[in-house]
């Protein structure tokens, strides 16, 4: 008698059939749980036409959508050396070259001059599809040479960042890029030049507790992760789920630590806005 | 070793170095954070600033002191003495102990990365001395906060990292059993760190460590912290930002130009 037994031991797994291939045409929005088709949400900057939820959106994009044509990409050659000959679960080496590989960029950054209205400005902008947008030796660096550039052609400086934090393959070089950035910073804060800082979905760790809350202006878009220690770290030290909301930008607004929470179609008007304000009188 | 558990503290350190210490409380915004001291004490007669966190020995002690992990009151607590210091130009020193701020949510809801971040800033410009010791444990932005200095000392059996061996073997390795692994990968010892170019110099320890003789290691670091301070006080306050700009500027430079 073996009612319950499975006599032939087969158990036949066809989940290949219940799946319907779309070929990437649609995507389904994390916000509203409602499918939208793909290039609906391009035309609309990335944001959800039907909920408002901001996706992330690649640096190339951000630049694209903020600086008028003809602007120019710079400071892109800089490369890691691996300072720690760093191996975790896969070396870092290789980790690095996967991330160049499917990102097209040496690390993490890009650094841009342009034009946005009528303002020249500096831009700095974090590729958070680039080992988590980590800042190692080489983010560090380029973010301090955009520092830099804006001191010395005297022209606003935006850091638009995207981030997981310092990171850790690098060790404590990683750390020092939050000395880093942050003392070249005093120059331009000397100067007068202003200095805003964007921090978009999600930008923790490391790259908050150095320049991101350092700007003149320190904003945000709806809903972005923003925080100093991530979620899952919070929930083990304090073992109890986190409130719903809690470190999202609308939080840390409420709670005094950014200035704005601007949706991404009104940021480059913003952007314009503040920067005529920071214009020498 | 860093973590032994009789090693002395940054406060036992203060107070076989110092005299006439006088602590200062609060931060002027929200409270005093326990996990946090600073005070106005004297350095071989002279005025300076001591600035440290707090562990605690006892397990209530601990509890109270948060096992030496400050919130953003505690470094807004250490900024504000800093400032005062550089009011009337007197050297500042930290000494540093902790495994990292505290990661919990009131530290979350008051700005801990703002706190930090300002500290970063602020000392990256403040007009007067400031030698940070690293005496045990160097754990991530939380001690950078208090380590942006024209001199960064470590004991020779510190450590100074960006993440804790127990966070990277759960984060990087998943896998917590893995911190043995994680602590030789991420070269967090006083050697390697120096190595790195992170920090300045390195103080010896007695033989074993100096918890088998607090007052030899005392005696050694009291002698470094004197040198240095003279080194500094040679400066003036221009070229003394100078040097903080370009070493902090110009420091962990791992990259090359891709060809």
């Amino acid at each position: 008698m073996s009612w319950f037994k499975r006599e032939d031991n087969e158990i036949i797994n066809d989940d290949t059939e219940k799946t319907v291939r779309t070929e990437g045409l649609w995507i389904k929005c994390e916000g509203c749980r409602q499918i939208i088709w793909k290039a609906d949400l391009e035309a609309n900057l990335q944001v959800c036409p039907k909920c408002g939820k901001h996706f992330r959106l690649d640096a190339r994009s951000r630049i694209n959508l903020l600086l008028e044509p003809g602007y120019q990409l710079v400071d892109l050659d800089l490369r890691s050396t691996d300072p720690l000959n760093f191996t975790d679960l896969k070396s870092y080496s290789s980790r690095l070259q996967a991330a160049r590989r499917k990102t097209n960029l040496n690390d993490a950054i890009i650094n841009a001059i342009g034009q946005m209205g009528p303002h020249r400005v500096v831009l700095s902008v974090m590729e958070y599809g680039f080992i988590g947008g980590s800042m190692g030796s080489v983010v560090g660096e380029t973010i301090a040479r955009a520092v830099d550039r804006a001191y010395e052609m005297k022209t606003p400086l935006i850091i638009i960042s995207a981030s997981g934090g310092a990171r850790m393959m690098e060790g404590i070089a990683s750390l020092m890029q939050l000395a880093k950035v942050s003392t070249a910073l005093t120059r331009l804060d000397a100067e007068k030049i202003p200095f805003i800082s964007l921090m978009t979905d999600p930008t923790t760790g490391g790259v908050t507790a150095s320049f991101a809350m350092l700007g003149d202006l320190n904003i945000s878009e709806p809903g972005a992760l923003i925080g100093f220690a991530g979620p899952r770290v919070i929930e083990q030290t304090i073992r109890q789920k986190l409130p719903e909301g809690f470190q999202r930008a609308e939080f840390l607004l409420e709670h005094g630590f950014l200035d704005a929470v601007v949706p991404r179609r009104e940021l480059k008007d913003y952007l314009i806005r503040a920067l005529s304000f920071m214009q020498p009188a | 070793m860093a973590r032994h558990p009789q090693r002395p503290y940054p406060m036992d350190f203060i107070q076989a170095l110092f005299t006439d210490f006088s602590e200062i409380h609060g931060d002027r915004a929200f409270g005093d954070d326990p996990a946090m001291a600073a005070g106005m004490a004297r350095f071989h007669g002279e005025e300076v600033m001591v600035i440290c966190n707090l562990k605690g020995r006892t397990l209530k002690e601990r509890m109270l002191r948060k096992f030496g992990s400050p919130d953003p009151e505690g470094y807004r607590k250490a900024l504000r003495a800093m400032k005062l210091a550089e009011k009337f130009s007197r050297p500042v020193f930290t000494f540093i102990d902790l495994a990292g701020a505290n990661p919990g949510l009131g530290a979350e809801e008051r700005g801990q990365a703002e706190a930090i971040a300002r500290n970063l800033i602020e000392m990256a410009r403040l007009r007067v001395p400031i030698i940070a010791t690293i005496t045990g444990e160097g754990g991530s932005g939380g001690a950078l906060a208090l380590a942006v200095a024209d001199r960064v000392l470590m004991l020779e059996n510190a450590m100074y990292s960006v993440i804790s061996p127990e966070g990277a073997a759960s984060i990087m390795w998943k896998d917590a059993a893995k911190k043995q692994k994680a602590a030789e990968a991420l070269k967090y010892t006083a050697d390697d760190v120096q190595r790195l170019g992170c920090v300045d110099e390195i103080v010896a320890e007695p033989e074993g460590g100096s918890q088998n003789d607090p007052a030899y290691s005392v005696s050694i670091l009291n002698d470094r912290l004197e040198a240095n301070l003279a080194q500094l006080r040679a400066l003036s306050v221009d070229d003394l930002l100078a040097q903080r700009y370009g070493k902090f500027r110009n420091m962990a430079q791992f990259f090359e130009v891709a060809s």
